[in-house]
């Protein structure tokens, strides 16, 4: 039940935004979430909130972190 | 550049380098050691990519309470059955629950029956059925952890500022930390460590566990759910473990910060207040439970709307109870795959798609 899907922005009305991922568009509310954000970010979906933004330089930080240890060639 | 999120934290060959380093972590030990997950997305996560098969022998994963529908008690489902028979009423929810048997029904009997039960995606679309029936009631069936209790309040307040006067919560919101210290306590259990929830966190923030780790000596790490995370996520219980070392950690930094979703947890106190509630298979645990605040009274589907509701009664020889304490394995439940399959269910453990006895039956045999 607490799956949450790291969906994208792409527009933004008030608190009301439609986010996107592989196509699939789904209307959602800003209401409960504390960060700003901007068309482009991805945010996780749950419910129909977005309930927290993606940090996506962590998310590349750990990506490396996963690389260097364990190197890769082809990603 | 942009990150595909769904696919690069599924690398095999990472999974794999987590499983080496692990081994290697372990190797000489002799004792063996116990981490549980008290979440049903991990549940899953950790059956649906064999996560189990990849950790050498004494590294044990066990699931906890982290189904919120498999936590709930039958007299809560028996409510919402009572309410689904009354006329000018729709019930809304999420989909696990309509399956789900009650003490003599289900929703799904129910709605079968005549009942108007409606799968909706977000507590919102129960709001805006509201107000597309102004001459019914519209009953949100508000079950979840932190993750989901906020969506569900912010329906409340949604509601509340539109007046839409006939949305109703019929809510049983549980918070995690609670069973965790009490089965953390459990000389049973032995638990070395917690995976701990990753979007719950997203809302309460890591810092929820600083007591577990840092009085009670339970290493906790904050773990996403994809393969790599989880196998990082186990790597470093195992590290802590290792080391001698107890302490939180975010392996899902992504995601989760130490202070959670202030925003979140403000909505949560606006509309709920603390109450203590009952968990299948634990009992009543004391604060655990959220309940809506007397200010929002009028959306409190339980308060406003009397019923009958019948006296609950469990399910004999169902053993979820003791699964959702990590206490008993699906596989030694004599009705498992036997009289109790996910086309047949006797338990919410078998129902819910998260729930560890349906992972462990479509995954795990």
């Amino acid at each position: 039940m607490c799956l949450g899907i790291p969906m994208q922005i792409k527009s933004i009305d008030g608190t009301d935004i439609v986010a996107e991922i592989d196509g699939v568009k789904r209307n959602a509310s800003l209401m409960i979430l504390d960060e700003e954000v901007q068309v482009g970010d991805y945010v996780i979906v749950h419910a129909g909130f977005a309930i927290s933004k993606l940090d996506e330089k962590e998310a590349l930080e750990t990506l490396d972190l996963m690389r260097q240890a364990f190197p890769i060639e082809d990603i | 550049m942009t990150v595909n999120y769904m696919n690069e934290f599924r690398d095999r060959r990472v999974v794999l380098g987590f499983a080496e380093r692990i081994k290697e972590l372990v190797a000489g030990r002799t004792e063996p050691m116990t981490f549980m997950e008290v979440c049903g997305t991990h549940t899953m996560a950790i059956y649906q990519y064999g996560i189990r098969s990849l950790l050498p022998q004494g590294v044990q994963l066990i699931s906890g309470p982290g189904c919120p529908v498999c936590v709930t008690p039958n007299g809560y489902i028996d409510r919402a059955i009572a309410l689904c028979r009354l006329p000018d009423t729709i019930i809304t929810t999420f989909g696990d629950m309509v399956r789900v048997p009650g003490s003599s029904s289900s929703l799904m009997e129910e709605r079968a029956r005549g009942a108007d039960v409606r799968i909706v995606y977000s507590p919102l679309d129960a709001v805006a059925l509201a107000e597309k029936n102004p001459d019914k009631k519209v009953i949100f069936l508000g079950v979840g952890f932190e993750t989901t209790a906020p969506a569900i309040a912010g329906s409340i307040i949604t509601a509340s500022n539109g007046g839409v006067a006939n949305y109703l919560v019929l809510a049983s919101h549980k918070t995690i930390p609670f069973p965790m210290e009490v089965l953390s306590s459990d000389p049973e259990l032995s638990i070395d460590g917690y995976i701990c929830p990753a979007h719950v966190s997203a809302i309460i923030g890591a810092d929820a566990y600083r007591t577990l780790a840092e009085k009670r000596g339970v290493p906790c790490v904050v773990t996403g759910f994809e393969p790599t995370d989880v196998m990082q996520g186990v790597e470093m219980l195992v590290r802590q473990v290792v080391e001698g070392r107890s302490s939180v950690e975010i392996q899902y930094g992504r995601v989760v910060k130490w202070e959670g979703n202030k925003k979140a947890q403000q909505v949560l106190a606006e509309v709920f207040s603390v109450c203590d509630t009952e968990w299948r298979g634990i009992g009543v645990i004391p604060g655990s439970g959220l309940r809506i605040a007397d200010k929002y009274a009028a959306f409190d589907a339980e308060k406003m709307i009397a019923v009958n509701v019948e006296e609950p009664r469990e399910h004999k020889g169902c053993q979820c109870g003791e699964v959702l304490k990590g206490k008993v394995s699906p596989f030694d439940c004599p009705l498992f795959a036997k009289a109790c399959t996910p086309e047949a269910p006797v338990g919410a453990c078998m129902v819910s798609s998260e729930g560890t006895c349906a992972a462990a039956y479509k995954y795990g045999r």
